[in-house]
């Protein structure tokens, strides 16, 4: 439909937990050197609180990832309140890295130079798109919430811009200035000890009833289920989607990224990568609701 | 002494709550289209074309002004509703359209340069630069701030940006970073960002289990209450989830805002507006909540350090008071 657009292309998306120095270096070097993807985004996204501790290990695992041929992007913070916040953002911007905005702040500095536009910065229609595309956008990331009618629509425009769907992980329902992780400690946001780094997969928050519904990783909010859209991938190149996101979970995510892989490059089929990626997520039920303009938290059999 | 003025913002979910509004003493009312290109998309509420046009002349003849929120995001291939919400405000003489969406913002500053542009609390901005984003781009003059910042930060803002603001003083109070929660449709289905309803009527529950009444949305459980206990609205923010094995307000208490009694500092950090929510509370509310605020602002223009009876507990939110973010920020 398009002309000049590239293959399917598979990405890893920020880590949204807050892993161990040690533990993130592992896997991105994992990641660098075995998982077949072709752009690995890096930064902390969720919480300026965790930026430190991270920050000094950054060049060296992006020094990794483009020794591997992997395209790198620098994805920035979903909520930006203060001046440090602001400053941080500012001091990405300007590199040759690829910048990844997730709040608006970001685009004033970013106007005119090639950018990704992050599933946190509302693109619900054209008119939104096209505007951004004026300012410079070379990518948009879609919000979880988009329905395929939705996605449709702006990947038609693919000759203009590239566009990415999250495709595995739990999904990023809500972003908040309170650390609701601390909160289920006693604890607030500036006393918080950390305690979002006790759960590398986050932190399951029940019904009243016992039900599973959502995961609290520090400020975020996300879904219990993993957010699954095997069965959706073809559908989705055929609109024009050119990147699928894998948004990292602590699971072994090199034999996850092979599953889609396979899917995209149609040497296997969605069932047969359903039926294997459920030997590698334990007891965790996939979702693909939002797609359908169902509920979020609901699986549609296709 | 600062000779700055407060302007008194009220909600308006019908012509008849406007009119309420307005004889208690709003400078401003706000008020939207009765579809789903404003946030409050309920059964009931809004205004129509015809009633909005007679609803303007009623505030203008009066003094007073008219802001229509227009700030839900549109929906990819159906964008039309909200162009010609901004074309009906613009027709109906509104002082200024209130918008959240970047596509709407470029439709409004292309097609109607000359009607004012607030920013909604729905376009989620919270730093300076977000907001000169939306200045130098859209022209807007004033922004709604988010829910989520301290009087300190707030004073920061406006030093730093010099627009106009407009906080909130009463009604909901909003952990979550707005125009950008999901909680509700991940549970529903129906989008609060598209299609303006957050946890909408038509998926509410209340069940009786045991001894005690259970509320749903959906087929999610968020609260449990003794019989003789109020029970709150089931919005996903303000449910009882368990965690550590302890079930617990995660998130939010349902608890009420009330900026009431710390107007001066609002005042000294330079605020311009102050909004009452609450476009789906019934026109005593508004009666109630617009009176009991004029008052207070009346006092404090007077000098009067304190200051009108508080006495608007009985209306709010569960039946209790805070001050949200204001005081002690949420960090």
């Amino acid at each position: 439909m398009t002309i000049g657009k590239k293959a399917s292309n598979l990405t890893i998306g920020p880590l949204f937990f807050n892993w161990s120095v040690e533990k993130r270096r592992d896997f991105y070097f994992r990641i660098a050197d075995e998982a077949d993807v072709d752009c690995v985004y890096v930064g902390e996204v969720v919480c300026s609180k965790r930026e430190s501790s991270f920050e000094d290990h950054l060049p060296e695992i992006v020094d990794r990832l483009n020794a591997a041929g992997k395209e790198v992007v620098r994805s920035t913070l979903a909520l930006v309140t203060s001046e440090r916040e602001m400053n941080a953002i500012k001091a990405n911007i300007g590199y040759e890295q690829l910048i990844e905005a997730n709040d608006v702040a970001s685009l004033q500095s970013l106007k005119g130079s090639p950018h990704v536009i992050g599933p946190f910065i509302n693109v619900f229609n054209e008119t939104t798109c096209d505007f951004l595309v004026r300012n410079g956008a070379k990518r948009i990331v879609l919000a979880v919430e988009a329905s395929a009618a939705a996605i449709g629509i702006i990947a038609a425009k693919a000759s203009a811009i590239e566009t990415e769907v999250m495709v595995f992980g739990r999904q990023p329902l809500s972003v908040a200035m309170r650390c609701y992780h601390a909160r289920s400690h006693g604890l607030t946001r500036d006393s918080c000890q950390f305690v979002c780094g006790l759960d590398a997969d986050g932190l399951p928050a029940d019904t009243i009833d016992g039900q599973p519904i959502l995961t609290v990783n520090g400020t975020q909010t996300m879904s219990h289920g993993y957010g699954v859209l095997l069965n959706e991938l073809g559908r989705l190149q055929g609109m024009g989607v050119s990147h699928f996101r894998l948004s990292p979970q602590d699971v072994d995510m090199v034999r996850v990224a092979a599953l889609y892989r396979a899917v995209l490059d149609k040497k296997s089929t969605a069932a047969e990568a359903l039926d294997k990626l459920k030997t590698l997520t334990a007891e965790v039920p996939f979702i693909n609701g939002f797609i359908h303009g169902r509920e979020g938290l609901s699986w549609v059999e296709n | 002494m600062t000779s700055s003025y407060l302007e008194l913002v009220c909600p308006a979910g019908t012509p008849a709550a406007l009119r309420a509004a307005i004889t208690a003493g709003a400078d401003t009312v706000y008020c939207g289209f009765r579809d789903c290109t404003n946030a409050r998309n309920y059964p009931g509420l809004n205004f129509d074309r015809k009633e909005m046009i007679e609803g303007v002349a009623y505030a203008h003849a009066r003094g007073r002004q008219v802001l229509v929120a227009i700030n839900t995001f549109p929906r990819a291939g159906d964008e039309e509703p909200w162009h010609r919400a901004v074309d009906a405000a613009a027709e109906a003489g509104a002082d200024a359209v209130i918008l959240a969406d970047i596509g709407v913002l470029d439709y409004a500053t292309r097609h109607h340069p000359k009607l004012r542009r607030h920013l909604s609390v729905q376009a989620s901005a919270a730093n300076p630069m977000s907001i000169m984003f939306y200045r130098d781009n859209f022209d807007i003059k004033r922004v709604v701030l988010p829910r989520v910042l301290s009087i300190e930060d707030v004073a920061a803002l406006i030093e730093q940006t010099g627009i106009e603001t407009e906080v909130f003083a009463f009604g909901s109070v909003g952990p979550m970073s707005e125009g950008r929660c999901f909680l509700s449709s991940y549970m529903t289905g129906i989008s609060p960002t598209s299609e303006g309803a957050c946890a909408p009527a038509s998926h509410v529950v209340y069940k009786e289990d045991g001894g005690c009444m259970k509320s749903y949305l959906g087929n999610v459980a968020l609260n449990e209450f003794a019989k003789d206990e109020p029970a709150a609205y089931p919005t996903p923010c303000k449910g009882r989830y368990v965690t550590h094995d302890r079930a617990s307000y995660l998130f939010e208490e349902p608890i009420g805002l009330n900026a009431i009694d710390i107007l001066p500092q609002l005042k000294a950090a330079g605020v311009t507006a102050l909004k009452i929510e609450g476009r789906q509370r019934s026109r005593a509310y508004v009666a109630q909540v617009v009176g009991t605020f004029r008052k207070a602002l009346d006092d404090l223009a007077g000098g009067a350090v304190s200051v009108a009876a508080n006495d608007l507990k009985s209306v709010a939110e569960g039946g209790h008071e805070t001050f949200g973010a204001y005081k002690t920020g949420w960090r």
